[in-house]
């Protein structure tokens, strides 16, 4: 029993950071009807916001410390944060410490305007092409941004770490009734999860129950209609492709902690994130984020010993396995709406 | 009246043999005029350095980009001279080898055997290589290691630590400097009884491909010798980025002690997980819960941060050395690029300067006359101690460092300290040791 509880909790907590891509990726379908390879690539900027933010607040100035030598034997040279000179030591450290929930702040901006530059610089040229065609460029510039990350950040993984504040692992087990111990789970993972929640009921309650949103529905729903209605529906579209790489950019930066970011994180979600969105069904935001939580915990479960004696290899197939029944039995996904890529 | 023999089909046929000859790649054949495959013959010769310019392991290939260039400028009279002023062997002397100025030419594996192969068959064919080395994997060596075999040059492996490079797909144009997952489980396994007792349960994730079957075979064998018990291997696909579901059933497992024989982001990310997991402040069967990464890289280890405080490992060297060849080799390195070497890069050099001897040695480039110049080759003075490169399966013996991630660390490239030299004496093998049987050196191949 512990052992499933674990893998529930291990499913919900995947599944969190397929969802948000997967929700950024039915976003963009659903209102431009772009097929985004590039998707990942933001996921993955998102995490470098992380990085990036973290060293611009370790920026230093070199303190040699006689005492103390190099490897070469020459006097030490002590990195000394900026922050540390203009703050204090203690509070210096604390604002390094919390540089991955202050890169939340950091990272809204900026993926927002990487979104907009992206949509209106190269994708809005695709919009009347075919998918073959959108997929092609999109997922070209997941290379050129990946390799782009490589060039500034090197191709090795780089820590980057939560606050000190959440380090370690919440005893689950004790709540539940079992003995201390037994089920136990990171706090950080806990925080991504709840985080992962939150972000989503902002992306429902902002398209439901704002005039904004509204417009964006109804444009999703009939582009032509809102469009003779006076409404500018392309640039309200931009926005929406501005804010889905926000999203996308999120779940990197809250990432950051769970697996040290390199620039090949991206293409490691994104397949994973396309399989989410076909399964949940093309253009349905509800369906992207319920097969994400489904997939994440169905590929948590067939990572399980007992499963992968009965059947070895499981837990590197199930959720395509997944995809294609759910494909064989309900050709729209779980959610999908008649007519989307239907045509 | 003479009656012509020739036929229709009989100018097709032989207009094909021709064409069939002519169109044989030519790092399978050989000139008249030469003996072996891309004989020198000017004031120059080139070496061939493979190694990953892109993709995961770029960083490490980067490295060994570096200690290869400056094995040429040392080679060439360049520099301080580096590791050649300490090299038990006097025969290099700063002129090149042979006389010959010795030039590179550099591929790029991209870690992915058809590509490695691919760069360095343009090495040979196109450029001229005499001799190939570098790369960061043991799929790839094997890969490049056979093809140099078929092309007759010498292939002086880079950064490969699988027990089949000099087991099973051991060749005779191949030689390996760098230790292998045989020598670190034999090398950590009196440490790890001495520091967590002989009374264990381990429980082992291990990267589902070549090095890491080896590497769990290796330690399961060493561990168990000590009386600790294997209660689980799980094998891990390579492309797993979150290992949260394979760590989520260590915990209640029984064991207490996770093996994790992972290597590069596979490592970084399950060391992440197993720690976020909170395993190292467990407690199991009244004891301490502990993590060991049989095989550790510093570059790697930077991308687990703090989470490799503690834990135990091996590796082929470090720049914290301080015997005279390493010292010389972390000067020049260090004032050269501004930080210290890598393991890569020092058996990259090493390599390098290795093959220059033997050709020195030998008198010749010729390939077969090299390899007869390091079997069986006695040195010192390159940082690991007394070597030999053994004559039986081409593997270097020498001493193993176990290392534990470093507590207090002072820069950000002190991040393991050695705590054991383990004698050359204590992971040496033999030649037909069943984790190694099943290859055949064959015999050496020149190209001609």
């Amino acid at each position: 029993m512990d052992a499933i509880i674990l893998q529930i909790l291990n499913g919900l907590d995947k599944g969190s950071a397929y969802a948000l891509i997967a929700l950024g990726l039915t976003l963009i379908f659903g209102t431009l009807g772009v097929v985004n390879f590039a998707h990942g690539a933001l996921f993955m900027i998102g995490a470098f916001c992380a990085v990036t933010l973290n060293r611009i607040l370790t920026l230093s100035h070199q303190v040699v410390d006689e005492s103390r030598k190099d490897f070469l034997g020459n006097p030490l040279k002590v990195d000394v944060p900026y922050v540390n000179d203009w703050f204090g030591e203690a509070a210096g450290a604390t604002i390094i410490d919390w540089s991955v929930p202050l890169a939340i702040l950091f990272s809204i901006p900026v993926m927002i305007a990487i979104g907009v530059i992206m949509e209106r610089g190269l994708i809005k040229h695709f919009y009347r092409r075919p998918h073959a065609d959108q997929i092609l460029v999109t997922f070209g510039l997941a290379i050129v941004l990946q390799e782009i990350i490589k060039y500034f950040y090197g191709a090795n993984p780089i820590p980057t770490p939560a606050p000190d504040v959440f380090r370690g692992s919440f005893d689950f087990g004790v709540l539940l009734g079992f003995d201390p111990n037994v089920i136990i789970y990171p706090y950080w993972r806990l925080v991504y999860f709840a985080f992962a929640a939150l972000i989503v009921g902002a992306v429902f309650a902002f398209l439901q129950f704002t005039t904004f949103g509204m417009v964006v529905r109804a444009g999703m729903a009939d582009r032509e209609t809102v469009g003779l209605l006076g409404i500018n529906i392309d640039r309200r579209f931009t926005i929406m492709f501005g804010l889905a790489a926000a999203v996308a950019g999120l779940a990197g930066v809250m990432y950051a902690p769970i697996n040290s970011p390199n620039y090949h994180m991206g293409m490691d979600f994104l397949v994973l994130s396309f399989v989410v969105v076909v399964v949940g069904g093309m253009g349905s935001l509800p369906g992207a984020v319920l097969a994400g939580f489904v997939l994440g915990v169905l590929e948590s479960f067939a990572s399980m010993n007992e499963i992968k004696t009965i059947l070895p290899g499981i837990d590197q197939i199930i959720i395509y396995l997944v995809a294609i029944i759910i494909l064989l039995t309900r050709p729209r996904g779980l959610m999908g709406r008649k007519g989307v890529m239907e045509d | 009246m003479s009656k012509s023999t020739l036929t229709r089909r009989g100018v097709l046929r032989t207009g094909a043999v021709a064409g069939a000859g002519v169109a044989l790649p030519t790092i399978f054949t050989s000139s008249a005029a030469s003996a072996f495959t891309n004989e020198p013959t000017g004031g120059t010769v080139t070496l061939g350095f493979n190694v990953p310019q892109t993709g995961p392991y770029a960083d490490e290939g980067a490295d060994e980009l570096r200690a290869f260039e400056l094995a040429v400028e040392h080679l060439n009279g360049g520099g301080d001279g580096g590791m050649i002023n300490t090299f038990s062997s006097k025969t290099l002397d700063g002129t090149g080898i042979l006389g010959k100025k010795v030039e590179y030419v550099t591929g790029d594996t991209q870690t992915k055997s058809d590509a490695a192969r691919a760069s360095a068959k343009s090495m040979i064919e196109k450029d001229g290589a005499v001799m190939i080395s570098g790369g960061s994997s043991s799929g790839v060596a094997v890969a490049v290691q056979g093809l140099c075999q078929e092309a007759g040059v010498i292939f002086m492996a880079g950064l490969t630590h699988s027990n089949d490079t000099t087991g099973k797909d051991k060749k005779a144009n191949g030689f390996r400097h760098f230790f292998n997952a045989y020598m670190s489980a034999a090398a950590l396994a009196p440490v790890l009884s001495k520091m967590y007792g002989n009374d264990r349960k381990a429980y082992h994730l291990t990267a589902d491909y070549t090095w890491g079957w080896t590497q769990q075979e290796s330690i399961q064998a060493a561990t168990e010798a000590l009386g600790w018990e294997t209660v689980n291997n799980v094998l891990t696909p390579l492309a797993q980025t979150d290992f949260s579901s394979y760590i989520a059933p260590v915990l209640n497992s029984g064991a207490d002690v996770l093996v994790l024989n992972h290597y590069g982001g596979n490592m970084v990310n399950s060391l992440t997980n197993a720690v976020q997991f909170g395993l190292r402040d467990k407690q199991v069967n009244g004891k301490n819960f502990e993590i060991v990464v049989p095989l550790y890289s510093r570059l790697m280890a930077r991308g687990a941060g703090e989470n490799v405080k503690g834990i135990f490992g091996s590796t082929n060297w470090h720049w914290s050395l301080q015997d005279e060849g390493s010292k010389a080799f972390v000067k020049s390195f260090g004032t050269k690029y501004g930080f210290p070497p890598s393991q890569a890069a020092h058996t990259c050099y090493v390599q390098t300067l290795l093959y220059a001897d033997a050709v020195q040695r030998a008198g010749s480039f010729n390939p077969c006359e090299v390899g007869a110049a390091l079997e069986g080759f006695e040195f010192d003075g390159l940082g690991n101690g007394p070597t030999l490169y053994r004559a039986d399966d081409h593997q270097c013996f020498k001493d193993v460092l176990v290392v534990r991630g470093k507590e207090n660390p002072e820069s950000e490239f002190d991040l393991l300290e050695v705590v054991e030299v383990t004698p050359r004496a204590q992971v040496e093998y033999a030649p037909d040791h069943p984790m190694f049987s099943g290859g055949n050196l064959g015999s050496c191949n020149p190209g001609a």
